[in-house]
């Protein structure tokens, strides 16, 4: 058992000549709150998409929970996609099936058992998330923005996963609801010994939520500590990040 | 990993219960089999302190197991606090919404539902044709809003692209034709005859009809498909928003396109099928091909070819129509850009097949 829930060495991603992630190391330590930040379109999501399987790699090693992500074991992917949960930017909630469904669905091909403990757990966390029970038979095209965000956080917790990953899970959503949905990572995070790696833009989140920031820039991991360590380090571009009159008006 | 377990203890104040073990989601069988265990236990109290493990699933396992009205809980380890906290705070029992049961009744709704339905399908085709109508006179007057860039895009995809499978389509249909026309008429040495079956019917019937059932499921299918997903992701929307007319950029073009692509098509496919009918004469039936160009000049009169190419910009029109209402009618999930492809390729063959009956009556009675 290593101390490091995800473990990234010397990763390196890219698409034809160009190389979006060079070199990468990073660590996320078990029961810590990681924030990844970086430009858009600076290969936040794709390191993102990286660690979760998505994209092949270049070169370099990916470990989740001590897990290879390449392993050709058919049996350890599984038991990475068990333990792990991912909440996708968009959502993603499977279209054709309603909400509970949405929920139901990975539990069902996990864990198998009891149907009703199945249905009244996933009800349970819907209702914990801040949806109502009314909303469980609805089929995604009928939520708004920030329901889908939230149905899409109580998938991604559906199998009680030790690893969560989460791409801007306070984008779009209310600043109460962006809150609330903050004080549930930290509950869970207390509760379930979870680990989490969330990618965000959310100041309110790197500075109420996250133990440790990484920031992103150039392919590498420019620095990574508590948010007024790397919020002090001297390079322009996190400067213009935390500086800007956003960064202020965020009282860091 | 121990499995969940609880123990029961009769202490001063009644029947208390201990929990112990790792009440987590891996248990899931284990935990529902203690809930009915403890089912009516009206306990007095439940000790958590031996659950070295807890998730969603083990926190609401131990509300069930504590009934209604809730045991008092005992022993909470401070790291577990919070997740029974956030469970305590949901109501007691947690139904789904009921669903609703099928009736007899549901069968005969759906199809009043499905005649009105029609009504408005039609409702809606005539209103598109106005609409398109209207985009069509205005860009006579103002011809740059022909988006020719467009069309020409899309009589590429519909017309130049489908040549090579219309034509071996129809000429295989036509080859068919002709020989089960020699393989019949011949009983009855009618098989002079059978070169006037082929052209009148290839001319006047089955090019047309060929080839309007391939666009509908060539062009007419992608056109629905293509609108529905720019509604899906609000390009419509974005398009209307900036204060351009959708009909015009987006289905004026296309429609256009199949109204100039299914009459060529229906030319070259007569052509082929034509072609297909002469080989089979030949190979089939010894008739040399001069003999059978002779005997097509003799069947043939211009009326025949006439009726048939009269017919191919209106069944373009159906197919056109069909498509970009079906297209627009498409919502959020991609089930119904499923469903509306679907039916936008069944409404448009059947419509299709409607008009050309309704020609066939008109023709007969005009004499052609």
């Amino acid at each position: 058992m290593t101390d490091s829930a995800i473990h990234i060495e010397d990763l390196s991603v890219g698409f034809g000549a160009k190389t979006v992630i060079d070199k990468l190391s990073l660590d996320v330590r078990r029961h810590e709150i990681l924030g990844l930040i970086g430009a858009s379109g600076g290969g936040k999501s794709v390191l993102l998409r990286a660690v979760l399987g998505l994209i092949p790699k270049r070169a370099g090693r990916i470990e989740i929970l001590g897990l290879a992500r390449e392993t050709d074991s058919a049996q350890e992917r599984r038991e990475i996609g068990r333990r792990c949960g991912a909440m996708f930017q968009q959502g993603a909630l499977f279209s054709s099936l309603t909400v509970l469904e949405n929920l139901e669905f990975p539990m069902r091909e996990y864990l198998g058992g009891s149907e009703r403990l199945r249905r009244e757990v996933a009800i349970a966390k819907l209702e914990m998330i801040g949806l109502a029970a009314d909303d469980a038979a609805k089929f995604p095209a009928e939520l708004s923005g920030g329901m889908v965000k939230r149905v899409a956080l109580a998938r991604a917790l559906a199998l009680d996963p030790d690893v969560l990953l989460l791409d801007e899970p306070t984008s779009g959503l209310d600043p109460i609801a962006a809150g609330e949905f903050d004080s549930l990572i930290r509950a869970l995070r207390e509760t379930l010994g979870l680990t989490v790696f969330l990618v965000t833009h959310d100041l309110d989140t790197l500075n109420g939520v996250c133990d440790r920031v990484a920031a992103l820039y150039g392919g590498k991991i420019l620095a990574v500590g508590p948010l007024a360590q790397v919020r002090d380090v001297d390079h322009p571009w996190v400067r213009a990040y935390f500086r800007g009159a956003r960064g202020r008006a965020a009282k860091l | 990993m121990t499995a969940p377990k609880i123990a029961r203890v009769t202490a001063d104040g009644g029947l208390r219960l201990e929990a112990s073990g790792s009440w987590i989601a891996d248990h899931c069988d284990a935990l529902q089999a203690l809930i009915d265990e403890a089912g009516g236990a009206a306990a007095a109290a439940l000790d958590v302190a031996g659950v070295e493990r807890l998730d969603t699933f083990g926190a609401w396992a131990l509300a069930r197991v504590r009934g209604e009205p809730r045991a008092a809980l005992t022993g909470v380890r401070a790291t577990q606090a919070g997740l029974f906290a956030a469970i305590e705070r949901l109501p007691p029992s947690l139904a789904p919404p009921p669903f609703r049961r099928a009736r007899v009744a549901d069968a005969l709704a759906a199809l009043g539902r499905a005649l009105v339905d029609t009504g408005a399908d039609l409702v809606d085709f005539a209103a598109m044709f106005g609409r398109l109508a209207i985009t069509f006179a205005r860009a006579l007057r103002h011809p740059e809003a022909f988006r020719l860039r467009s069309i020409v895009h899309h009589l590429d995809r519909t017309g130049v692209q489908a040549v090579p499978i219309m034509a071996m389509m129809t000429f295989l249909v036509g080859a068919i034709i002709a020989q089960q026309g020699f393989f019949h008429f011949r009983r009855f040495g009618a098989q002079d005859y059978v070169v006037d079956l082929v052209a009148v019917l290839i001319l006047r019937e089955i090019g047309v009809l060929l080839v309007t059932i391939m666009a509908a499921g060539r062009s007419g299918s992608a056109y629905t498909a293509e609108l529905g997903s720019m509604k899906m992701r609000e390009e419509i929307d974005a398009l209307s928003t900036m204060g351009f007319d959708p009909a015009e950029f987006l289905i004026l073009p296309r429609v256009l396109a199949l109204v100039i692509a299914v009459p060529a098509l229906t030319f070259i496919g007569s052509i082929a099928a034509l072609a297909g009918g002469g080989v089979v004469a030949w190979v089939y039936a010894g008739m040399s091909p001069p003999i059978y160009v002779a005997r097509l000049s003799e069947a043939v009169s211009l009326a025949h070819f006439e009726v048939g190419m009269i017919k191919a910009p209106f069944m373009a029109l159906v197919v056109g129509i069909v498509a970009a209402c079906e297209g627009l009618r498409v919502e959020g999930s991609t089930d119904s850009l499923g469903r509306r492809t679907t039916s936008s390729v069944v409404k448009s063959i059947f419509l299709a097949i409607v008009l050309d009956g309704m020609f066939a009556i008109f023709f007969a009675a005009i004499g052609m």
